[in-house]
Parts: structure tokens; C-alpha cells; sequence
């Protein structure tokens, strides 16, 4: 009995690792078959022969490359002012103690339980009269501003793991607030600034609801939208440059979550769990 | 963490030297206000509005010309059949996506905590269905479920089982389809998290209990269980949030269809704003949504901490 528990385990593994990871391996064999080996019916994971020409024509697509670099825009610009104004309100966050704290705290657990889709329409009427409707500008101060919950939480924690003794110290030697802030502490976040900005850059890249809602002209579109264009109208005639967009798109998010494989098992969610 | 936070205020007098504390005070307020600012504009105030504009006829024009409707939305929404059953699709598959998430990454996180080999390439690939973006997730799905040439039909066939199911298209079998890629994208961070809590359980109570000749089953419920639980309490909670607030996935996936049998209330809601440009009613029936997640939210985090309270008081 006991001796059939370590393979029954690998067993259940093996199905757990097919679930998560076949998928994305039917994906990329997708983005190198032909089409004619996509519309036939026999089916096989590996590619009769391999058919690089999806990358070139997705790349050639009209629109994928320019909304590329919409969504890098958007999402480097958002992901620099989330960071450039979470830092400091972290920091009074995490010090703070009493029902300030307990304000601050309470409203990034509630800024999660509203329905983005009731926020959306007046949000898109501010923008509107501001000017920042169909516009880039107008989506990083959005992304920004929705990042803003979770940058906080996240920089809460690591402010509140560097001891206070460091900025007494720092106070006795007679350096002002902002002195021990810029040299003593700032510095010492600078792992969790790092893991911050690649979850905020990661949550931008992939965004696609406010982006479906507030771009409108071609021009504008990220990433997501464009590809999801592609879906709705020439999807079932051009599969394979379809999964080599999806493949490219998905690309930068998996690289910045595999190096942020470790900050998200421990930091994030000691945060989460110890409150 | 807890340790820094709990520390008693260094002596500095504080009461005494009022001119002091008002001066932490404000520069407090200036390392808060370039948050602050964009939380008010961009998110307060839109809700704000929201809320106001469920009470209103607010149409989506270029000239919006508006009068106050009192409760008119509401009474009109009691009617709409077409909402509550997009509701209760939503429960559905919030419930149906939660209740399996925890399950799977339950058993995910247990195994990955058993000293198994594999262990690396399993939590990176844990990790990629978190990490894409909700579009290509959609639309590599959308391959899976081919109904001529996808891979989960050529299965079926192999296997002997019937080969030819338009997963997305047919009417029964799209919400569960939906579901399926639901838990698949929400999997991972509920095994993360619960793979946290598991670590922190101290090896010797686990040891104690077999000691005490408590098999897997029993350690797990004895030992396991209360000891996640407030960490399943909350995952489950926030879970059930993203899974109700969720759009992209089934907008890409499905977009409501077929027949509306995978029409989730966000999705309503988007269709009902931007398409028959009706906001003010859409605006009402993102408000009910509100009422309904939090009145759920409430129930079961009362009932969790009853429970805690049981648990402690015995």
C-alpha cells in the first residue's frame, strides 16, 4: 500500500503538468505548421515540416508591430510612474500605524472587490472630457492608476521588513527625513522596486479590457486588441500567423514571471498572509 | 514584518512637540499626494459617478443630455430576464471556476510541498498560464477546442469516445468548456499561495500526528486544513472577486455565445453600455452587481470566522 503512493503522486503530477502545459506546446506547434497541416484533419503535436513563415507573416501583419510598440510604450510609461509614486506612499503606508493605515489598507482591499464595469463608464466620460480617450496617454494614466493597488501592497511589505532602527540611526547622524529616505531607504527597496515593475510592466502588456474600451482608432491599439481583431475577422483563414502572435505577445510576460518566480512564492505573498 | 509593525513608537515625544508631529504630518501628505491624485480622478470618482448614473437615464452620445430617473433602472431591471439569467450564468461560473481552482491547486500545492522530483519545471510551468496575457490564453483555447482538427477531439476519438463536439458552439457543453479555462488560468496563483501556507506549517506537527498514527487523510484534516485555512479563506475570496469581475477570457473565447449561454454579467453589462449604448441602465446593473458580490463576500467571510471562533472556543 505504501509503496504505491510515491507513483501514484508522479501520477498525478504527470496529468497536472499535461493540463498546464499542453496548451501552450499546441500553440507554438501551431505558430510552425503550414496551413494546409492546420486544416487537415489528421492531427500530431510535432509539425510535418517546420514552417517559420507564420513569424515572418504575423511580423508582416498590418498593425502587429505598431500596436507592439503601443502596448510597450504604455506599459514602460505606466509601469515607470507606478513605481515613481508608490515608492513614497508606501513608504508613509507601511509606517503609518491606527486607522490611517487601516484606511489605506481597507481601501486597496475594497479597490478590488468594485466591478471594473462600473467604474468604466464614467471613467471613459473623465477621459473623454479631458481629452484622453483614444489615446495612449490617456490608457498609461489608466494602467497606472489600477496598478497603483497592488504596487502599494506589495512595497508596504518590503518598507516594513527594513527595521526603523536604520533610519534612527540615520536621524541621529543628523540627516533630515528625506535624506534618510533617499539614502537609506530607497536603496534598500531596491528588490522589491524591481519586482514591483515587472509585475506592473506584465499586468500592462496583457491588459485588455480598459484598452478594448478606451482605443479606438487601429492606430492606437495594443497588442491584445489587435490580436484580438485578428480573431473576429481573418482568424479561421490565418491560424498559424495568428499562434505566432499569440506566441510573440506571450513571449515578454513568461520571461519577466520566470524571474519573478521567487519574489512572487515569498514576498508578495508573505505579504498577503501575514497582513 | 508583524514584529516591525507591532514595536512600540520610538520615544520622541511626540505628544509634547505638537510643531513636530505637524510637520511629519505634511510631509507625510506630500509622499502621498502623487498617489493619491490619480486614485481620486481615475478610480473614486469614477465610482463615484457610476453610482450616480444608475440613477439617472444617461444615454452614451456625443452631447449626453441627462435626467435624474430615481429609481426607474431598477424597477425596469427587475424585469429583464435576459439580466438575471446572464447573473445567474455569472454565478455558475464564478462558483464553478472558484470552487474548482481551489480544488486543483489544492492538490497541486500538496504535491509539489511532498518532496517529489520535477518539482522545478513544474512550478515554472505553473506559472505561464498566470503570467500570459488573457487574449492569447483565449486563443490558444480556442485551438484546444477546435471542433475539426483540435487536439482534445482527436483525444476523445482515439480513445473511442465521441470526437466530434463543438465545445465553444454547443449549447450545453460552452459554460463548462469556459470553466475549464477559467481554473486553468486561475490555478497557479492559488497553488503559489497555498504553497506559502503549506511551508509554514512547522514539520513537527505534521510528524506529531504520524506519530500518533493519523494516516495522510486524517493529518490533512486534522493538522493541514486549519492551519491554511485562513490563507484559503482569503485566496478564495479574492478568487471569487476576479472570477466574478472577470471579462477578457470569455469575450475572446465565446463573447457570450452560443445563444448567450456563457453571457456573464461583466460581459451584459459591456454590451449593454457600449453597444445599445445605454449607460445609465448598464450603470444600475453594475451597481446590483456590487450588492450582490459584497452580500455574498459578507455571508462567507461571517461564516469562515464563526467557524474560527468554534474552533478556538473548544
Amino acid at each position: 500500500m505504501r509503496s504505491l503512493v510515491r507513483p501514484a503522486q508522479y501520477v498525478a503530477l504527470a496529468l497536472y503538468i499535461l493540463f498546464l502545459g499542453f496548451p501552450l506546446l499546441w500553440l507554438i506547434s501551431a505558430s510552425v505548421k503550414s496551413s494546409g497541416e492546420l486544416n487537415s484533419l489528421t492531427v500530431s503535436l510535432l509539425p510535418t515540416e517546420w514552417h517559420w513563415d507564420n513569424y515572418t507573416e504575423a511580423l508582416e501583419k498590418q498593425g502587429l508591430v505598431r500596436s507592439a510598440a503601443n502596448s510597450l510604450i504604455v506599459a514602460l510609461a505606466s509601469t515607470a510612474l507606478s513605481v515613481v509614486i508608490a515608492v513614497p506612499a508606501s513608504y508613509v503606508l507601511a509606517r503609518l500605524k491606527g486607522k490611517v493605515r487601516a484606511a489605506g489598507v481597507g481601501w486597496i482591499l475594497v479597490s478590488q472587490v468594485f466591478p471594473v464595469v462600473l467604474i468604466i463608464l464614467p471613467l471613459y466620460l473623465i477621459l473623454r472630457t479631458l481629452g484622453l480617450a483614444d489615446n495612449l496617454a490617456g490608457l498609461t494614466l489608466v494602467h497606472t492608476t489600477y496598478m497603483l493597488p497592488f504596487a502599494l501592497w506589495m512595497l508596504q511589505g518590503y518598507v516594513a521588513a527594513i527595521p526603523v532602527e536604520l533610519e534612527e540611526a540615520g536621524a541621529v547622524d543628523g540627516a533630515s527625513r528625506l535624506t534618510v529616505l533617499r539614502t537609506i531607504v530607497f536603496p534598500l527597496l531596491a528588490p522589491g522596486v524591481a519586482a514591483t515593475a515587472m509585475f506592473s510592466f506584465v499586468s500592462s502588456w496583457n491588459e485588455f479590457f480598459f484598452a478594448l474600451v478606451l482605443l479606438q482608432s487601429p492606430e492606437n491599439y495594443t497588442l491584445p486588441i489587435t490580436l484580438n481583431m485578428f480573431v473576429g475577422g481573418e482568424g479561421k483563414v490565418a491560424l498559424g500567423p495568428l499562434a505566432a502572435g499569440a506566441v510573440l505577445a506571450a513571449i515578454p510576460s513568461i520571461v519577466f514571471f520566470s524571474i519573478l518566480r521567487r519574489k512572487l512564492t515569498s514576498g508578495l505573498m508573505a505579504g498577503a498572509v501575514k497582513g | 514584518m508583524t514584529a516591525t509593525l507591532t514595536r512600540p513608537a520610538p520615544p520622541s515625544g511626540k505628544r509634547k512637540k505638537p510643531a513636530l508631529a505637524q510637520s511629519r504630518r505634511r510631509e507625510a501628505i506630500a509622499l502621498v499626494l502623487p498617489s493619491l491624485i490619480p486614485i481620486l480622478v481615475l478610480s473614486v470618482a469614477p465610482l463615484v459617478v457610476g453610482i450616480f448614473l444608475a440613477f439617472t437615464d444617461a444615454r452614451l452620445v456625443r452631447h449626453p443630455d441627462y435626467g435624474f430617473a430615481g429609481v426607474d433602472n431598477f424597477t425596469k431591471l427587475v424585469g429583464n430576464d435576459l439580466f438575471w439569467d446572464s447573473l445567474r450564468i455569472g454565478m455558475i461560473w464564478t462558483v464553478g471556476v472558484t470552487v474548482l481552482q481551489l480544488a486543483a491547486a489544492m492538490g497541486l500545492a500538496l504535491l509539489l510541498n511532498s518532496g517529489l522530483r520535477l518539482q522545478g519545471l513544474t512550478r515554472v510551468l505553473a506559472l505561464v498560464p498566470w503570467a500570459m496575457p488573457p487574449v492569447v490564453v483565449a486563443i490558444m483555447w480556442q485551438m484546444i477546442y477546435s471542433a475539426n482538427g483540435g487536439p482534445l477531439n482527436a483525444f476523445l476519438g482515439s480513445v473511442g469516445l465521441p470526437s466530434d463536439i463543438n465545445w465553444l458552439g454547443d449549447f450545453s457543453v460552452a459554460l463548462p468548456a469556459v470553466i475549464v479555462v477559467g481554473v486553468w488560468v486561475g490555478m497557479p496563483q492559488t497553488t503559489v499561495t497555498l504553497l506559502a501556507g503549506l511551508q509554514q506549517i512547522p514539520a513537527e506537527l505534521q510528524e506529531a500526528a504520524a506519530v500518533d498514527g493519523a494516516g495522510a487523510w486524517r493529518r490533512f484534516t486534522a493538522v493541514t486544513w486549519p492551519s491554511l485555512r485562513p490563507i484559503v479563506t482569503s485566496i478564495t475570496s479574492l478568487n471569487f472577486i476576479w472570477n466574478f469581475n472577470s471579462f477578457s477570457l470569455v469575450y475572446v473565447l465565446t463573447a457570450g455565445g452560443p445563444g448567450g449561454k456563457t453571457m456573464v454579467p461583466v460581459l451584459f453589462i459591456y454590451l449593454e453600455a457600449f453597444k445599445n449604448r445605454e449607460i445609465g441602465y448598464a450603470a444600475a446593473m453594475g451597481l446590483v452587481l456590487v450588492v450582490v458580490v459584497v452580500l455574498i463576500l459578507a455571508v462567507y467571510l461571517r461564516s469562515q470566522f464563526r467557524d474560527d471562533r468554534a474552533v478556538k472556543g473548544r
